[in-house]
């Protein structure tokens, strides 16, 4: 267990590498000089000039890679061109909003998702299966920016029950609680949806396995088979894709935050790009794709620890 | 004689394949919400193919006496937008684009796909220096490696093609990869190679097409993402712009009218979708009716 663990964290290591390449090679391809960008349309040739040295920008790429990676690993990356905010403290301001609702969401996507699982499996082709079923293939159908203008629409324009946009409060306030809830349904129903197919099938799966038959030989309880026996082993791919799906939401707070005017992440990736940021860009993407990155290392291990029949060579 | 058994055989041959695809159709058949994909589908490729012989308005003319007019008004059935421009008119044109993303995407990213996964399965060197690359591009969500692609390329329509196609490529590789690996080393494979035949006949004539389910599934299914990640690049502003009556960028154009004019934003959702959902099902469909381990009544 303990190799498992230590190969799995090496890889982990060697793909943030190729991640952080990557990235960086991406921004450095990209049409435009950042010199430029940043002196302005008024900057003469020698300005534009000093702020390629100032910057680094006269080195060779691969050297310029290797300053990048120093200061990555001291936690500096890099300054803002638009603003000259420093890109380490803009996403330790912005992190922890989306970092909120990417949690929240999760939340939301276990508890709809597995209850309605339960709710169609236990009576296959009933009408509750049928309306759990169409739940999830309309979930996963639904753009999540129009299911949030939507949510918008009903619950903030008409019937003014909630708050149209921000998460700027604490979320353990009223207001706070208020805020979170439609961005975090928005982000939360695609994931629920499919959650919701996963632990149906799992459940069905199980429930022809020759221990539920035994148990029930045996004059176990209906509701005991359902929650003790069948639906512990159910869970264990329906968690599998509720932390592999968890590193996807990450990727889809980006649009949740720009359809309710959320100061998180995304908000800064898509401002960076529209401006062509390109520091900006490269430490949000790098810091979403590490995080993807480690989430499937924890769900992989997770599922090791769990599944007694993974081997771990 | 040999003339005759070799066409005897090819006559054989030609009749299993029809057999497949015909009992295919029959499974998909029985799928009633396959069916209903499958006509959501048709629907959208007739409109998409004769838009401009069904609408009375261009999507891009504006009138602006006209403007914000509601569902049911007469001459403008699901009514105009801000721009006083034909609701009907944009949604069928959006149609047009969404689908020729959603292919275009598709094709390119199978093309890439299918080559690195048919290359990574049969020639064992290559493998692991493919599947790494692969690796790489999974250790990226979906979106945001749209999005670094669409940095780097600036926006516009074609770059979401682009960058939907590259993230379609992985995981096609691995579809394509793991159903070479399971074909490559049956008897028929061994005897075509001991025979001499060259590796591009071996994987094009007798592999790629023993390759054909999963890829057809695949592709099915990625249509109905690429059409949703290209209507979400474009509600950022990243895809289509201004004045394409592109899905995604109409919602976003709605939003900013919801108390006056909800249908700017409601309408390109529901037809958003309802393709995605279209090409879902049939997805599932499909799976369902080429998976021989899924026994059907007969």
């Amino acid at each position: 267990m303990v190799q498992f663990i230590i190969r799995r964290f090496a890889q982990m290591v060697l793909l943030l590498i190729g991640i952080s390449f990557i990235v960086f090679m991406s921004m450095h391809l990209a049409p435009g000089d950042p010199a430029t960008i940043i002196g302005g349309p008024t900057a003469t040739k020698s300005d534009i000039e000093a702020i390629r040295a100032d910057l680094g920008l006269n080195k060779p790429v691969l050297v310029q890679y290797i300053d990048y990676m120093n200061g990555l690993i001291h936690g500096d990356l890099g300054y803002s061109y638009r603003t000259g905010q420093s890109v380490t403290e803009a996403i330790t301001t912005r992190f922890p909003i989306t970092i909120k609702l990417a949690v929240a969401s999760m939340i939301v996507a276990i508890v709809i998702g597995i209850t309605a699982g339960i709710i169609s499996a236990r009576k296959p082709n009933s009408m509750l299966d049928f309306a759990s079923t169409t739940f999830s293939l309309v979930g996963v159908s639904i753009p999540n920016f129009w299911l949030g203008t939507m949510l918008i629409l009903l619950f903030s324009v008409n019937l003014q029950w909630l708050p149209i946009g921000g998460l700027n409060s604490p979320f353990y306030t009223t207001e706070g609680f208020k805020e979170l809830i439609l961005p975090a349904i928005t982000l939360g129903t695609s994931t629920a949806a499919i959650i919701a197919r996963m632990t149906r099938s799992s459940m069905l799966e199980v429930a022809q396995a020759d221990y539920i038959r035994t148990a029930r030989a045996k004059g176990v309880k209906q509701r005991k088979v359902v929650w003790v026996h069948s639906l512990r082993n159910a869970l264990i791919p329906v968690l599998t894709v509720a932390g592999i799906n968890f590193g996807g939401l990450l990727g889809g707070t980006i649009i949740t935050e720009q359809v309710f005017a959320i100061n998180g992440i995304g908000r800064l990736m898509i401002e960076g790009i529209a401006s062509r940021d390109f520091p900006m860009v490269q430490g949000t993407v790098l810091l979403v794709a590490g995080i993807f990155v480690f989430i499937n290392l924890i769900v992989d291990l997770l599922y090791a620890a769990v599944d007694p029949r993974i081997s771990y060579d | 004689m040999e003339n005759g058994i070799a066409l005897e055989k090819k006559d054989v041959n030609r009749g299993k394949k029809g057999h497949f695809l015909l009992d295919t159709w029959k499974r998909m058949c029985k799928n009633k919400l396959a069916l209903i994909g499958i006509s959501i589908i048709l629907i959208q490729v007739i409109l998409a193919i004769f838009a401009p012989v069904l609408v009375a308005h261009d999507p891009y003319k504006q009138d602006l006496a006209s403007a914000k007019l509601s569902i049911g008004t007469a001459g403008h059935f699901l009514g105009t937008d801000n721009y006083g421009r034909d609701m009907w008119s944009r949604l069928v044109y959006g149609a047009r684009i969404s689908l020729i993303v959603g292919l275009t995407s598709v094709v390119l990213g199978l093309a890439g796909g299918v080559l690195l996964g048919l290359i990574s399965g049969y020639f064992k060197k290559l493998d692991a220096v493919i599947m790494r690359i692969v690796d790489l591009l999974f250790a990226f969500p979906g979106t945001l490696l749209a999005m670094l692609i669409i940095a780097m390329l600036g926006t516009s329509l074609v770059n979401v093609i682009i960058a939907i196609s590259i993230w379609s490529i992985p995981g096609c590789a691995r579809i394509v990869r793991g159903s070479v690996l399971s074909v490559k080393n049956q008897e028929y494979i061994l005897a075509m190679k001991s025979i001499g035949a060259s590796h591009t006949r071996i994987i094009f004539k007798h592999i790629l097409p023993n390759c054909t389910a999963p890829i057809i599934i695949f592709a099915t299914t990625r249509m109905a993402t690429a059409i949703l990640s290209c209507a979400s690049l474009s509600y950022l502003g990243l895809g289509a712009q201004p004045p394409s009556p592109e899905w995604g960028a109409m919602i976003a154009a709605g939003q900013d009218f919801m108390w006056e004019a909800p249908h700017m934003a409601i309408l390109p959702g529901i037809a958003i979708m309802l393709t995605v959902f279209a090409f879902n099902v049939v997805g599932d469909g499909l799976r369902d009716a080429l998976d021989p381990n899924i026994k059907f009544d007969s």
